[in-house]
């Protein structure tokens, strides 16, 4: 396992009283941390790519708990999460796919033992491309109240020959939430769906 | 009047690489951002002082989140910076009423010390705007190596009546500065200048 650098690395959180409704009692957070790692395979086709899957998991930790500790440190608070790439132009989409394993491991590793599979998405964008990284219940895909996605980017980055990496984690619902569905409340959280 | 404060985001940037060369330590830079109502949308006020009150109220706030992000003591604080985006039913003048008048001396309490000006920028913007924090060095604005940016936006906001206020602070200059002129080794810090 090689050690990859993170060459940047961006750790945001919102903080959301209201949204024109009743002010929340207890305010919702949500938060996103991206890390800028050079894409080993930029600027040709590798057709063996599953191996840096491996030498993500390190980075995957180190931005979890980065996160994680943003979020203020206790893991029982997170109740959705989400992740996301972006690779830059001399890359492939393929390889933004290559997150979809570390970077759900990492969140896992620090949350417990989730049962939701983490909802995610991926682009191929230039310094400064925004992706909506979805966010859903971490026990139970179907929970309709927390579903969610936040907005993250970074002005310089992806280089072409760069991947920005993306875990996000809220703190609960949306912040006005009523339009129905199930409940986190009557979640059996066995399936990972209900 | 008390400020009315929709969300509050922060955010972190550190640079572990930059020009293909370690940044040891790290530079790092954080900015903390206020969603608020914009009192005065819509009509034209001669008398903006409650948004200097405002004002007074979000140099307390926000200073504190973002030096507590970086996790530092305020005096270790190296360069600031301060901004707003007024929504579309706004004046250019109603951020000035905020940054200008009283802003500036909570956020030096913070800081311990704060000898220069503070540089700041605003502009009028629709959702999502983005707007670069101009940053000095907080004692001396001649000092070269700190003379810098950050981008932030917040991607719902601002409304047509509300402003965004951001203020941002960092624990170091440029990475890999080399362009010369006043070293922060040398600062004097009585005159805000040199």
């Amino acid at each position: 396992m090689s050690d990859i650098p993170i060459k940047k690395l961006v750790v945001q959180i919102e903080e959301i009283f209201h949204e024109g409704g009743p002010r929340a009692e207890k305010p919702l957070k949500r938060g996103a941390v991206l890390a800028v790692v050079e894409n080993p395979f930029a600027g040709r086709y590798v057709e063996e790519i599953a191996g840096f899957m491996e030498d993500l998991k390190p980075v995957g930790l180190t931005m979890a708990r980065k996160l994680l500790e943003a979020m203020g440190g206790d893991a029982s608070e997170i109740e959705a999460y989400g992740k996301g790439a972006i690779v830059g132009g001399a890359g492939e989409l393929e390889h933004g796919a290559l997150w979809h394993n570390p970077g759900g491991y990492a969140m896992r590793e620090l949350l417990g033992d989730t049962k939701a599979i983490v909802p995610s998405t991926k682009k191929v964008g230039g310094p400064g491309a925004r992706i909506d990284i979805p966010v859903a219940h971490v026990n139970a895909a179907y929970v309709r109240s927390h579903f969610d996605a936040i907005e993250v980017g970074i002005n310089d980055s992806p280089r072409a020959n760069e991947i920005v990496l993306v875990l996000a984690m809220t703190t609960g619902s949306r912040i006005h939430a009523r339009v129905g569905g199930l409940a986190a409340k009557d979640i059996k959280g066995e399936d990972g769906l209900r | 009047m008390s400020v009315e404060i929709r969300k509050i985001f922060t955010v972190v940037e550190e640079i572990r690489v930059e020009g293909g060369r370690p940044v040891n330590p790290p530079t790092r830079r954080a900015a903390a951002v206020a969603v608020i109502r914009n009192p005065y949308a819509n009509q034209f006020v001669d008398d903006l002082s409650k948004l200097s009150d405002i004002g007074e109220e979000l140099g307390d706030i926000l200073p504190r989140r973002a030096v507590e992000a970086l996790g530092i003591d305020g005096s270790a604080v190296e360069s600031f910076g301060k901004a707003a985006v007024v929504g579309a039913d706004g004046e250019l003048e109603h951020a000035a009423a905020i940054l200008h008048p009283k802003l500036g001396a909570p956020f030096r309490t913070i800081l311990g010390k704060g000898a220069a000006l503070i540089p700041s920028s605003k502009k009028r913007g629709g959702l999502g705007a983005p707007i670069d924090i101009p940053l000095g060095h907080k004692d001396a604005a001649k000092v070269r190596s700190h003379f810098d940016g950050m981008e932030v936006r917040v991607p719902d906001a601002p409304r047509d009546d509300e402003i965004v206020v951001a203020i941002a602070v960092t624990d170091s200059g440029r990475p890999h500065p080399r362009v010369g002129g006043l070293t922060k080794e040398e600062v004097k810090g009585e005159d805000g200048l040199v």
